[in-house]
């Protein structure tokens, strides 16, 4: 089953550091290509651990609309 | 849950430590840290990545462990305005033209105006007597001069992560970095994206 919330990034303000790769338990999120970071929304679970470490506040936790 | 494999790289934090520890003893050893300067750069063009922050910058490794393992860090947000876009720019701009002139200190000394002065400058500002790490060598005084400079300029900006690191989250740095900025601005270029 899909978690209730996901990461979500504002790719105009991500600064393509990496922190969010690193500190993400389950490799759902990477930096795309040096320009942003990307979620697989799949493998999301919500932990918002990245969302903890994202040094320009980035990342929020978005409900996921239909489960 | 799976823990994540540990790779050769995951302990570069412990070159950025030792490559301020060899600035007290010779400052000679300042030039290594051109490698940080121009490796992000060419994984940049030629790779059209940030492979560098990614996984190989070892300041970003140390202020993660301090800031995080050891808990040196408030983790507190980083305010807007420093991971804003014109501050970013502005600081890469502020940056790139303390680099010119140390190059340009450089160059004076290389052609005779200017004597080597073997000190080192924190914050742009105070100037910190730095002798005992030169007593002449084989290589010419400009190159001494350039590597008091650029070691100026690696202690003051490791000394303004720090900062930050403390009272935001521990890779502020990271939100203004010039080389951050830089590669990312190249990697954008590349890959057209706005």
């Amino acid at each position: 089953m899909a978690s209730k919330r996901f990461a979500a990034v504002d790719k105009t303000i991500c600064v393509a550091c990496g922190a969010c790769e690193k500190a993400c338990p389950l490799g759902a999120i990477k930096v795309h290509k040096g320009c942003f970071a990307k979620v697989s929304e799949d493998k999301c679970v919500g932990c918002g651990k990245c969302e903890k470490v994202c040094p320009a506040n980035s990342i929020i936790m978005k409900g996921r609309e239909n489960i | 849950m799976k823990t994540k494999k540990k790779h050769w790289y995951d302990y570069l934090w412990i070159w950025s430590i030792v490559y301020f520890a060899l600035g007290f003893f010779n400052i000679l050893f300042a030039w290594l840290g051109m490698i940080d300067f121009l490796l992000p750069i060419m994984l940049a063009v030629f790779g059209g990545n940030k492979f560098f922050c990614n996984h190989l910058c070892g300041r970003g490794q140390l202020y993660c462990k301090l800031g995080g393992d050891f808990k040196c860090s408030r983790n507190k947000p980083t305010p807007k305005w420093i991971a804003s876009k014109w501050f970013r720019y502005g600081f890469l701009i502020f940056f790139l033209t303390m680099f010119g002139n140390i190059v340009f200190q450089t160059f004076l000394v290389a052609s005779g105006a200017e004597n080597l002065r073997e000190a080192i400058k924190l914050f742009w500002t105070f100037r910190i007597p730095w002798g005992w790490t030169y007593s002449g060598s084989m290589f010419p005084d400009w190159a001494a001069q350039f590597s008091f400079g650029f070691y100026s300029l690696m202690l003051t900006s490791l000394l303004i992560g720090l900062i930050v690191m403390i009272f935001f989250k521990p890779r502020t740095w990271c939100a203004f970095c010039p080389m951050g900025t830089m590669t990312q601005a190249i990697c954008k270029l590349r890959n057209r994206v706005k």
